[in-house]
């Protein structure tokens, strides 16, 4: 579980996160949604420490991270796992290595057991042919899938995903989020997920907090999501007439 | 990570032998005239490649070589968010990705530096059998009160331009923000600024180690 209490971020003057609070569990797709440019990436670099909150608490399952040294921070860092918005693959390394890297790194296990971890993490992502080709080699949707082999590859506890759909097809999307959610829930990983994609919210929304503008705008479940009478959210979720129209149906 | 180093032989190698070649043929044609020594063509060649060309003028060379390679590599690393996920898993990413690139270098730029003396004295007797100067000429000229130290201070200076070359651009390249047009301009500059401060760095060397 990962609790964030007041969070303030400013860039010189201009504030990007006006006091934000969340308690994301564990065992559930967590989603920060909100429009480009709202401070999902800000809120989130700041969670896992990229960024450091102007002010503000972050506790992992009661750990507080920003008051730690830099060398307790390296160590909570190998219990998480996170997928950039560009994949951030290492283009010098295979898909295999790439998801053999953080063992490589961290694990005390021997050169066989490293090669069969990644192996095993390539085959719960569905990618067990692609494991000699190059980041370069491979497609959009392949790529976010090697990410979430390495980012699972040490078993973390946390795992956060900064637009895993963006780039890819609605179907690509789908197995993505299907695979983020299935892994939460058989790792019982406390995830957090930034997303803009309105088919996320609906299917893997276990819980979601909406930023508009920096401010935390309303917080709720997908289930509460059509039924929320937010003009902000409604707005944002339910941009297109076609979304408008099926929300009406819907009530 | 040698890679940098290894490459980059090809290109030494290539443009010290035409450089010796040339600086002898000039001595030869234009500095040496009938009241000279017959080795001062061979002499000031050596003297040249020795104290100047192989070390600075190879580095600065290499700065533009290597070292916007660096910077292109660690921008792009930077751009592309490798960096922030190498900083995730808890690898502590400056030393993981900088300090193999300042020791590569400190280790393969005085290497190159030795062969660009022995690849510019090559160029040098390949002029001397095309018949413009006679190698017994050259050869003497070359070994004409030779002092070893000069090659001593050469590498001492390459191993400064070295550590110049690697952190210069290795900084420029892992700071950079923003995208593609911003990694381009960090290449750049490193270039710019590595060839500054080795430029620097030689009259200081120069005048401590003569
Ligand atoms: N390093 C930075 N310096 C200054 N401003 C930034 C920085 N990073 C993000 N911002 C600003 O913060 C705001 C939120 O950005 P971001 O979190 O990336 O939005 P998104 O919700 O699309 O992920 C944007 O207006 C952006 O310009
Ligand atoms: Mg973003």
């Amino acid at each position: 579980m990962i609790e964030i209490q007041s969070i303030k971020k400013s860039f010189e003057d201009r504030e990007v996160l006006k006091n934000i609070s969340a308690r994301f569990d564990n065992g559930k797709t967590n989603l920060i949604i909100g429009q480009s440019g709202s401070g999902k990436t800000v809120l989130m670099k700041c969670i896992v420490g990229l960024l450091a909150p102007t002010s503000g608490k972050i506790l992992y399952d009661g750990r507080d991270f920003v008051a730690m040294s830099k060398k307790e921070k390296a160590l909570l860092r190998r219990e998480m796992g996170m997928i950039f918005q560009s994949a951030a693959l290492f283009d010098s390394m295979s898909v295999l290595e790439n998801v053999m890297f953080p063992l490589d790194m961290f694990s005390s296990m021997t050169l066989k057991e490293r090669t069969k971890r990644a192996q095993q993490c390539l085959d719960r992502v569905n990618l067990s042919e692609a494991q000699k080709k190059y980041p370069g080699e491979i497609s959009g949707g392949m790529q976010k899938r090697v990410a979430i082999a390495r980012a699972i590859a040490l078993n973390p506890k946390y795992l956060f995903c900064d637009e895993p759909n963006s780039g890819l097809d609605p179907k690509t999307s789908l197995v993505i989020d299907a695979l983020i959610h299935d892994i939460t829930e058989e790792y019982q990983m406390t995830t957090i997920i930034n997303t803009h994609d309105m088919n996320s919210v609906m299917g893997i929304g276990d819980s979601i907090i909406f930023i508009k503008e920096g401010r935390q705008e309303w917080k709720g479940d997908k289930t509460q999501v059509a039924t929320s009478d937010n003009q902000a959210l409604t707005d944002f979720i339910f941009a297109s007439d076609l979304l408008k129209k099926a929300r009406q149906a819907f009530i | 990570m040698q890679q940098l180093g290894v490459d980059s032989i090809g290109i030494v190698l290539m443009i010290s032998f035409f450089i010796g070649a040339v600086i002898c043929i000039q001595m030869k044609m234009n500095i040496q005239s009938p009241w000279m020594p017959r080795f001062t063509t061979g002499y000031t060649t050596r003297e040249i490649l020795l104290l100047e060309f192989s070390s600075s003028i190879m580095c600065l060379i290499l700065a533009g070589k290597v070292g916007s390679n660096i910077a292109s590599e660690l921008g792009t690393m930077r751009v592309t968010q490798q960096i922030d996920a190498l900083e995730i898993m808890g690898v502590n990413s400056a030393s993981f990705l900088i300090l193999p690139k300042i020791m590569g270098l400190l280790t393969m730029i005085p290497v190159l530096v030795t062969f660009s003396m022995a690849a510019g004295f090559g160029g040098a007797y390949a002029i001397s059998f095309a018949g413009i100067l006679t190698p017994e000429d050259l050869t003497y000229g070359l070994q004409h009160s030779f002092k070893q130290w000069f090659v001593w201070m050469s590498i001492i200076k390459s191993f400064f331009f070295a550590y110049i070359i690697s952190s210069v651009s290795a900084f420029y390249g892992y700071t950079v923000e923003g995208g593609s047009v911003e990694v381009g301009k960090a290449s750049t500059d490193s270039v710019v600024h590595c060839s500054m401060l080795i430029l620097f760095a030689d009259i200081f060397l120069t005048k401590i180690l003569s």
